[in-house]
């Protein structure tokens, strides 16, 4: 019906003798809505997002179970509905990026994925910086907060969280030292993250308190307490704890200047710090729609490909020197409406993003390779909904 | 926690704390499926609590439950999700040869 009306109601615009243009049909002679089954344009609407040349309409998604009772289909999504529909198709995996789409799920599943993974996953940063001496122009406070962002390419399974009462210890922490003095006379120095020094045995800053106290001690007490090397993990034995990038600069030195620290790592969430979150960037865009609404040849096919700055259009020749427009790379649509800008465009394409197919995007940071990322924060997922079956049992 | 009345076990507030909206609109959706519910939102009192209330009211079965079966439901998908994932990783990563050179793009 609804597509039907689109052509008188295009010729009826502007005109006021709208009585004339229409047929009178009586209402027994329209054909019967197919029970169990949506008419296309309530289709339209369930399944896509379109988008006009002034905003996109109908963004809202229809999840009520009994939405569309009245035309007798059943809303409600069953899980063994779900498990037939649902998709996912890697498109590239590098070591730090994947791209994959997911299809046939809601926006909210996708959207506490996205979430998890930006602000709930945990990872090893830099949190506390002892500094013994800082003689380049960086304060203090600034060359911690530089320390803080370095990525650290430690798998954050094998620790535990470090709680206000609990002391530094092989479990928890992570201790590296840097150490670098820019000699006189020299040029102008890069302090770069490889300076970084993994300490597996923990931290060699004694403890103030302990100088005037006996010296027979075997051990001296240092900021934390490791009952044992690191180095004796069998995780870390063959890949020792580093900065995952080794050029990243963390200051600059002149000659004579001079930075000691300590910097111990501990584990944490990046709902705390943005510097625990275990990606650089995690989102999603919908899947872009491209449709041509009619044959768009020759001059016109040439102006179209040229409207579009991702080259979404191409050209195919249809014979007889004739040229036809073609949708050649829907996928590559920003929605920048450009190709719908100009008057009258809209009524030849129509841009639209399938409501359930979701492309997927995730940059580690480096400390899990980012597959691995989006399994645990499903399993996070997961976790927050046992913790309310528990809580209400 | 649960807050609701003794006489009509239909209706209730959960009110979860250190949640926010990554479970709460999840569990929003998987409650808006189920046709027991009749209504069913949740909000954040208070940007500065960690706290999400989530309302829900049935035809007639007692709130709690339809809640712990959503829960179950979005934990089902879950699941499959990770399972689907995990999958499709395996197939990309033994397919990867010169085909995956193709699909780049």
């Amino acid at each position: 019906m609804g597509t039907a009306t689109e052509n008188e109601s295009m010729d009826s615009e502007g005109t006021s003798t709208q009585e004339e243009t229409f047929t009178k049909v009586s209402v027994w002679d329209l054909p019967d809505l197919p029970k169990g089954k949506l008419p296309p344009h309530i289709e339209l609407q369930r399944t896509r997002v379109l988008c006009g040349s002034l905003a996109p309409t109908n963004t809202e998604n229809v999840n009520y179970s009994g939405a569309y009772a009245a035309m007798g289909v059943d809303n409600s999504v069953r899980f063994e509905q779900f498990r037939d529909n649902f998709k996912v198709e890697i498109v590239r995996l590098e070591e730090d990026e994947l791209e994959f789409d997911m299809i046939g799920i809601d926006p909210s599943l996708a959207n506490a994925f996205r979430r998890i993974l930006i602000a709930e996953l945990p990872t090893m940063a830099i949190e506390k910086v002892l500094i013994a001496n800082n003689t380049s122009i960086i304060q203090d406070e600034v060359l911690a907060h530089r320390l803080g962002l370095i990525p650290i390419k430690v798998d954050p399974r094998l620790f535990e969280y470090m709680s206000e009462n609990d002391v530094p210890n092989e479990k928890n922490t992570i201790v590296f030292k840097l150490h670098v003095r820019c000699t006189k006379g020299s040029d102008r120095l890069r302090v770069l993250s490889s300076e970084l020094k993994w300490l597996p045995n923990g931290s060699e800053l004694i403890l103030g308190t302990e100088h005037s106290a006996s010296s027979s001690s075997a051990k001296p007490k240092t900021y934390t307490s490791f009952s044992c090397s690191q180095d004796t993990r069998p995780e870390f034995s063959d890949e020792p704890i580093a900065p995952k990038d080794a050029d990243i600069i963390v200051a600059k030195l002149g000659p004579g200047q001079e930075i000691e620290l300590e910097a111990h790592a501990v584990k944490g969430m990046g709902k705390t710090h943005a510097k625990w979150s275990p990606v650089a960037t995690a989102w999603y865009r919908m899947l872009p729609e491209v449709l041509l609404l009619r044959d768009i040849e020759d001059d016109e096919a040439e102006a179209l490909v040229k409207k579009c700055p991702l080259k979404v259009f191409d050209i195919e020749d249809i014979g007889k020197g004739k040229k036809r427009a073609t949708v050649a790379r829907p996928r590559a649509c920003t929605l920048c409406r450009e190709c719908i800008r100009e008057e009258g465009w809209d009524k030849n394409v129509a841009l639209r993003r399938v409501n359930d197919h979701f492309i997927f995007t995730i940059e580690s940071t480096g400390a899990l390779p980012p597959e691995v990322l989006f399994t645990e924060a499903v399993k996070i997922l997961e976790e927050k909904c046992e913790r309310v079956i528990t809580e209400l049992s | 926690m649960e807050h609701g009345s003794f006489e009509d076990q239909s209706k209730a507030t959960f009110s979860l704390t250190d949640e926010d909206h990554t479970l709460a609109n999840a569990v929003r959706f998987t409650l808006n499926q189920d046709p027991r519910v009749t209504f069913c939102g949740y909000s954040i009192p208070h940007p500065s609590d960690a706290r999400v209330n989530i309302r829900v009211q049935t035809t007639g079965d007692p709130a709690r439950e339809v809640f712990n079966d959503s829960c179950q439901d979005l934990m089902l998908i879950c699941e499959h999700v990770r399972g689907t994932f995990d999958q499709a990783v395996l197939k990309f990563k033994t397919g990867k040869g010169l085909s995956a050179m193709d699909i780049k793009k």
